[in-house]
């Protein structure tokens, strides 16, 4: 109750749409704080694969899923807006429920079916006649 | 019993609402509603990623990824995209400023941008068809097409919804109802731009490196 109030204090002296409802809309500064840091993000990752700057190509895989992962949250946080707060959370509910399906439908696939790939692996002469 | 009950009129007769629908729902439900497909629209891209991350290795003995993926002209394009985020975000700001002019101005770069973007796509995807590597060649081809093709696609939509809403903003200005539709184009514009952090990272650079 005492969260409804306030939300409906703060929007009532600095603007006044409130038909478009709890979302925060954001700055001119945050936004160019947003873009900011996704060129930096973005720059970073094409930069060390155009001018082979890491060999190791684990730690190269890995540095681009992490600065794509920290450059989602960038984009989550400064262009979409996203706190606990807009909508009552049930944004960032929905969120975290298709965060929890998508690591299933990802990890899942790639865990059942690469061991399906494995099984399916086009067998040699050899195998072929011992086969059981 | 009834002395103690209290009253849901007032003494002129008008019925009190102990619970308006303002008190019990602030918002409206259409930003929730619309970031909910959002969400549902990530699930299709979740399976079309997991599908390429199946079958991104399948060559069939044709192309793979270090052979035709031009990481200039993907770099040209995450620019492009990248843009046209910050540029809706400042058409947002302006909306919200209730400045009909510059609203539609920026809403028109953004669509420039846009448009650039899926420009350069069709232009790749045209040469990777005209070099063979069409969606028929292979695995990878087909998960590659479907995967990004997708993504185009929603572009392409929401550059469509994107001129609808320059035409309606400057018909009726930036009122209740156009600053909602606005809104559900701006979280839409965005997510794609989230969705196409995951293309370039897992498909162009990952794929490049092999």
């Amino acid at each position: 109750m005492s969260a409804t109030a306030e939300n409906h204090a703060s929007h009532g002296h600095d603007h006044d749409h409130h038909d478009d409802g709890g979302h925060d809309h954001g700055s001119f500064k945050s936004y160019l704080t947003g873009f900011i840091l996704s060129v930096i993000l973005t720059a970073i990752p094409f930069w060390l694969v155009m001018g082979d700057v890491i060999a190791d190509k684990t730690v190269l895989v890995l540095a681009i899923m992490g600065l794509g992962v920290v450059q989602i949250f960038v984009h989550m946080i400064y262009f979409l807006h996203m706190n606990g707060k807009s909508e009552g959370g049930w944004t960032l509910m929905a969120m975290l429920f298709t965060v929890v399906l998508v690591m299933i439908t990802l990890i899942g696939s790639l865990w059942v079916l690469f061991h399906l790939n494995t099984n399916l692996m086009p067998m040699t002469v050899d195998q072929i006649k011992n086969l059981p | 019993m009834a002395n103690h009950a209290p009253s849901f009129t007032t003494p002129g007769g008008e019925p009190v609402f102990m619970m308006t629908d303002k008190d019990h729902h602030p918002e409206n439900g259409t930003s929730l509603g619309f970031w909910i497909y959002l969400m549902s629209d990530c699930l299709i891209f979740a399976s079309l990623f997991a599908t390429y991350a199946v079958l991104g290795k399948s060559y069939a003995a044709g192309p793979a990824p270090k052979d035709l993926f031009d990481l200039e002209l993907v770099a040209v394009n995450t620019a492009m995209l990248l843009f046209s985020s910050i540029t809706y975000g400042f058409a947002m700001l302006e909306a919200y400023k209730k400045n009909v002019g510059r609203t539609i101005i920026w809403l028109g770069i953004t669509g420039l941008f846009g448009a650039s973007f899926i420009g350069i796509e069709l232009y790749e995807f045209h040469h990777l068809i005209a070099e063979g590597a069409g969606p028929q060649r292979s695995a990878f081809l087909s998960a590659f097409f479907a995967l990004v093709g997708t993504h185009g696609l929603h572009v392409t939509v929401g550059l469509i919804w994107l001129v609808t809403l320059m035409v309606q903003v400057g018909k009726n200005g930036v009122g209740p109802a156009n600053m909602r539709r606005l809104s559900c184009l701006s979280m839409f514009w965005h997510f794609l731009d989230v969705i196409w952090i995951g293309v370039f990272s897992f498909v162009y650079l990952m794929g490049v490196i092999g």
